[in-house]
């Protein structure tokens, strides 16, 4: 892969005293990646440094030839956080009105990003009064607004019933066709066959990195899980 | 800086004020009420309201935006907003001066109406001009807002926000001069008074009353706009993009 949007090298994140990331390596390329991994083994954190937001103990973090939260970047990237960050006391529209002029892009964004997420019914609604899911969608519209080159999406599909979650892939999958890079943090491993790449993690490692297939067949297993089971106590 | 976001965000804590009517009824006619409070307690007791009136004028209006923009900024951290901003195309003090914006909107407002009921209705008697008092009381107002938003980054949780009004605020309640004049308090104290921004605030609002030349209290004035523009840069220092 020479055109990696992501590189990252021996990138070393210590929180609370405790190291989460240790000397890891990564190289991300255009398409849907999924990042798989159990609770608590990093994936936030990874996900942060990589729009510039975690404080790091080491290592280097590129993104799209630039330093992870250089100026430059940040049109350039968007970023769903795991915990929907919209305010509440504000409608749907009013929320991607705003953060629209945040980016300075145009009342058309708006509608098309509303339309995306699947909201148009709802969008003169509070969105302290929307369903968890609901409320989720409206953050994950907030980072369509830019149609940014890399996305970054920690676990956007939580929460939500299957019909909307195969529209999100498709939606994920229709965005990297434009040429962006999407990569989509999961704890449901039945997520990763929708991913053209994956990287499993585990306690701040990443275990393997390769499309599904070739990580199914190397571990001799007819799906994700088993895969990753397979793979941990090959590492243990 | 862009004016751009610097809107955004002004407009954005306009619309959140608008769409919450019981903060937005308190804000406008809470600081009115307790002068009028203070006007019916002075009823029978001679000229006092004229010479408390004006340091009230100063002080509510510095509370009131002290406390609300302290637990706004506040929320705006916890619930991952900021993060968010910090990752888009948002200057720090674009956020700063957005919040400043509006809440000095707000601001104005309050001022307009505590002053005009106080000075209408109530009789307050003014040396200077009324205008005046009114552009003191949005200066206090938005150094409450500089002074708030720069505590929020010492507070882990809305108690402990709300905690830095006893801890900033009091004292310099007790020391402005509203109960003993600063010259009469004791070396020490009077000295610390003399750093205190709302100390200025308040000598401004007292020279209105008493002076007819306007001189000193733009003097004053430029005092607590200098603690604002501290404030302000402060509450950017303090607003980091990457946290642990
Ligand atoms: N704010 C924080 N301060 C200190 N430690 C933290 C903080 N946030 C997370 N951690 C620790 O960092 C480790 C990794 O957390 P992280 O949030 O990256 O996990 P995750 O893989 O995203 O988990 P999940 O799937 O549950 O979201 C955990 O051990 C957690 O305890
Ligand atoms: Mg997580």
């Amino acid at each position: 892969m020479m055109n990696s949007t992501i590189e990252v090298e021996g990138l070393t994140v210590v929180r609370g005293g405790r190291p989460v990331l240790t000397d890891l390596d990564l190289r991300v390329g255009a398409g849907v990646t999924g990042l798989l991994g159990p609770s608590g083994c990093g994936k936030s954190t990874l996900l942060r440094a990589l729009v510039g937001v975690q404080r790091v103990a080491g290592g280097s973090v590129t993104v799209l030839g630039e330093p992870a939260g250089s100026a430059g970047l940040r049109h350039r990237v968007g970023y769903v956080t795991q915990a929907a960050s919209v305010y509440d006391d504000l409608t749907v529209a009013e929320n991607l009105r705003f953060f629209a002029r945040v980016l300075g892009v145009d009342a058309g964004a708006v509608e098309r990003a509303v339309e995306a997420v699947d909201l148009a019914g709802h969008r003169d609604a509070v969105a302290g009064r929307l369903s968890g899911g609901q409320r989720s969608r409206v953050s994950l519209a907030v980072a369509l607004l830019g149609e940014p080159d890399l996305l970054v999406l920690d676990e956007p599909t939580v929460g939500l019933d299957p019909v909307l979650r195969r529209d999100l892939w498709e939606l994920f999958h229709g965005i990297a066709e434009r040429g962006a890079t999407v990569l989509v943090s999961s704890h449901v491993m039945d997520e990763a066959e929708r991913c053209d790449r994956l990287l499993l993690m585990r306690e701040g490692r990443i275990l393997a990195d390769d499309t599904p297939a070739a990580i199914k067949q190397r571990a001799g297993a007819t799906d994700v899980e088993t895969a990753f089971l397979t793979l941990v106590e090959a590492a243990a | 800086m862009s004016a751009r976001t610097t809107t955004a965000v002004a407009r954005r804590v306009l619309t959140q004020v608008r769409r919450d009517h019981r903060t937005l009824a308190m804000l406008l006619v809470l600081p009115t009420l307790l002068m009028t409070l203070l006007w019916w307690m002075y009823a029978d007791a001679g000229p006092a309201f004229d010479r408390l009136g004006p340091a009230l004028l100063a002080i509510f209006p510095f509370i009131v935006m002290f406390l609300v923009t302290s637990v706004t900024t506040l929320r705006e951290r916890s619930s991952g907003t900021l993060e968010r901003l910090l990752a888009m195309p948002m200057g720090r003090l674009d956020f700063l001066l957005g919040y400043a914006v509006a809440f000095g909107a707000v601001a104005a407002a309050q001022s307009a109406i505590a002053v005009g009921v106080s000075v209408g209705l109530l009789g307050l008697e003014l040396a200077g001009p009324v205008w005046l008092l009114a552009v003191v009381a949005v200066v206090d107002a938005v150094l409450g807002t500089a002074l708030g938003l720069f505590v929020s980054a010492f507070a882990q949780t809305e108690f402990q926000a709300v905690q830095f009004m006893p801890a900033l605020v009091v004292p310099q309640i007790l020391l402005c001069g509203l109960l003993v004049p600063r010259d009469d308090m004791p070396d020490v104290l009077g000295a610390v008074s003399d750093v205190l921004p709302l100390s200025y605030a308040v000598d401004a609002m007292a020279h209105l009353t008493s002076l007819s030349s306007t001189g000193e209290v733009w003097g004053d004035l430029a005092v607590v706009a200098g603690f604002v523009v501290a404030g302000l840069a402060l509450g950017a220092a303090t607003l980091r993009r990457r946290t642990s």
